[in-house]
């Protein structure tokens, strides 16, 4: 008889499934997986010790490079913390902004999950379908920030300028004709507020499309459900928070239990699955989206009614404007003083965190009163997610430890930082 | 959230003998102890009923080498560059540091009681050295790697400590203060060798921004309410 023995072989560092650049050293009995060991690090760019050599407001654009796919909730997370280390509060106007995007982040955060979820499992059609519904929301980036993803639009003290009065609008070209084009622009005649109104009219449906696709699907079940389960109590043991954590069973949300901006004045609530497997995991999501939706529709009628200034009224940390700038000296001075050296934030430390799309995402910012962070720890809400995979995928197939990683939802831009 | 209050009473009653400092600034409470009672204080945090702090959320080491220390001259800048006029000496240090170099900073989340807590460990000798937690949290094992590769502090105890985040084979540790940000090596593919190769790096690390500490400034100072035990 042949003598047989287990099987090592690399998963990645460049595959298809592997959702970015990671390496898992695999050992096989057959097709059933006894141990996997992630190597991560391939795109470590030193974010953390970058962000000690420049002054603060520099650092706020590594903040959308870390999770490429939720920009703005992490810049959230990092200027949250400087404006606690600063004693400074944004005005409500800009708070409700903030809360708007984060949310239009998760839904787009959680789109490129589905479909990125449902083609590495097998499905073409909602990949297809969720970038359609994300081309819509790029577009808010863009008429917001003049950046698709790269936003950079929050700042300490607000966010960087008030919503747009007009939606910018497609022209004819020799791909669009005038009777295309008419049609592309028919939503966007007004703001961007009613644009995205228009949106959430749509979106509800838009999911339940996905949920037909999906979600009673025999083939979609059979590679979900019982699949990487995690118990309740495991799930902490191992550090899990976001959806991760609620679709074990833990009723776990910081918008909810530790709010921050104005999540407290929102009406929505939180998911929770009951087994911990990667079906539940994509129930609490999907239902997540549902309730996004509704706290944007919220944050949209509360934005009409309530116009304001954006951004703190606090001249050593907002910038002049132009306009001021050329008539005040005053004014004139601190925009030199701005972008030369920055301000300086009074010494001591800060740990503070947003519910992130993918789980708790930290910022730990430690200043010892200089114009640039002393120490900068992000938590990364993935990381501690795909340092369990290896006792996630132990036993199962490796079919499976496809639809096991893409049920995490990672993306390593946050986990190797 | 509860009562922050509560939670440092509480805290300075069971461990009245170990905690060296305990203070709550900006709505949080920080708790330092000496390393060697690391894990005896770790397994109260998880286990007593009033504290049940269940989730370890985060372990970052802190490298306190410069810890205060402004770089900017302003006399010698004069028609000169601002690497010029940076001095990294002792000379500016504007803060104090009487404590030793690293730090481990550990931050627990407890879900039950909805409650932080953040926890220092000063650790010192080279290279730095203290008792791992992997056992008492499962999270903490990729994190210790972590603090490991980019801080060469190790982990007593530790099952695996490899490093993780950077390349096979690389020497020295990145986020350390003295380690300079671009590095001692780059890497090229050699067309003559057919391979890759390392070689010294061929940038000179400049200074963008000088560092400038401002006290007594516009903001006002974060002064926490310190109750230190002894």
């Amino acid at each position: 008889m042949a003598e047989i023995r287990n099987y090592t072989f690399n998963f990645g560092p460049q595959h298809p499934a592997a959702h970015g650049v990671l390496r898992l050293v695999l050992e096989v009995d057959g097709e059933t997986i006894v141990r996997a060991d992630p190597h991560i690090g391939l795109l470590h760019r030193a974010t953390e010790k970058l962000a000690e050599s420049k002054p603060y407001n520099h650092s706020i654009g590594y903040m959308d490079r870390l999770d490429y796919v939720s920009m703005m909730c992490n810049e959230h997370g990092y200027v949250l913390a400087i404006e606690k280390l600063l004693g400074l509060t944004p005005p409500p106007r800009a708070q409700y902004i903030r809360v708007m995007f984060d949310e239009i982040t998760r839904v787009l955060n959680h789109l490129l999950w589905l479909g990125a979820h449902a083609l590495d499992i097998g499905a073409m059609t909602v990949f297809l379908y969720c970038f359609r519904e994300r081309e819509e929301l790029m577009d808010c980036y863009e008429a917001v920030s003049g950046a698709r993803m790269h936003a950079t639009y929050y700042r300490p003290g607000g966010v960087y300028r008030d919503l747009p009065e007009k939606m910018p609008q497609y022209k004819t070209s020799k791909w669009h004709s005038e009777k295309e084009v008419a049609r592309l622009n028919a939503n966007r005649q007004g703001s961007l507020l009613d644009f995205i109104w228009d949106f959430t009219e749509r979106f509800p449906m838009r999911v339940d499309e996905y949920e037909t696709l999906l979600t009673d699907n025999r083939i979609w079940k059979q590679r979900t459900v019982g699949i990487g389960a995690v118990t309740a109590e495991r799930a902490m043991q191992l550090g899990f928070t976001g959806p991760m954590l609620r679709g074990s069973g833990v009723e776990w949300d910081l918008r909810k239990k530790q709010p921050y901006a104005v999540y407290d004045q929102l009406d929505f609530e939180i998911p929770i699955g009951v087994h911990g497997d990667c079906y539940d995991r994509y129930l609490v999501r999907v239902e997540e989206m549902r309730q996004s939706n509704k706290i944007i529709r919220q944050c949209v009628e509360w934005l009409r009614k309530n116009p304001g200034p954006v951004m703190a009224d606090n001249k050593k940390v907002v910038p002049p404007t132009r306009m001021a700038m050329k008539e005040d000296m005053e004014a004139l001075i601190h925009h030199f003083k701005l972008f030369t050296e920055g301000y300086c934030v009074p010494a001591g430390e800060a740990y503070t965190t947003i519910e992130h799309p993918k789980g708790e995402y930290g910022v730990y910012l430690v200043s010892d009163g200089a114009n640039k962070p002393y120490r900068l720890k992000i938590r990364a809400a993935s990381y501690p997610h795909l340092a369990a995979i290896g006792e996630m995928v132990k036993g199962h197939m490796i079919a499976d430890l496809v639809a096991v990683i893409s049920s995490i939802d990672i993306v390593f831009g946050e986990i190797d930082r | 959230m509860a009562n922050i209050e509560t939670l440092a009473t509480h805290l300075r009653e069971h461990l009245a003998e170990t905690i060296t400092s305990s203070q709550i600034a900006l709505g949080e409470l920080t708790i330092e102890i000496p390393r060697e009672k690391l894990r005896e204080v770790c397994l109260l945090l998880r286990d007593d009923p009033a504290l049940r702090f269940e989730l370890l959320v985060d372990v970052s080491g802190v490298d306190y080498l410069e810890y205060g220390i402004s770089e900017w001259v302003t006399a010698k800048a004069t028609g000169s560059g601002f690497s010029r006029a940076s001095d990294t000496s002792e000379s500016l240090r504007v803060i104090p540091w009487d404590k030793p170099r690293f730090a481990v900073v550990y931050h627990f989340l407890s879900v039950t009681h909805n409650h932080r807590l953040r926890l220092r460990v000063f650790v010192e000798g080279e290279p730095p050295m203290v008792q791992t937690v992997t056992d008492l949290w499962p999270s903490a094992d990729w994190y210790e790697r972590e603090t490991f590769d980019l801080f060469g502090i190790i982990f007593d105890g530790h099952p695996d400590l490899r490093r993780l985040l950077t390349d096979y084979g690389f020497i020295g540790h990145p986020f350390r203060k003295d380690f300079p940000l671009s590095g001692n090596v780059e890497m090229r593919y050699d067309a003559t060798e057919k391979r890759v190769i390392y070689e010294p790096v061929s940038i000179e690390p400049r200074i963008l921004e000088p560092k400038v500490i401002r006290t007594g400034g516009y903001f006002e100072e974060i002064k926490p309410s310190v109750d230190n035990i002894k």
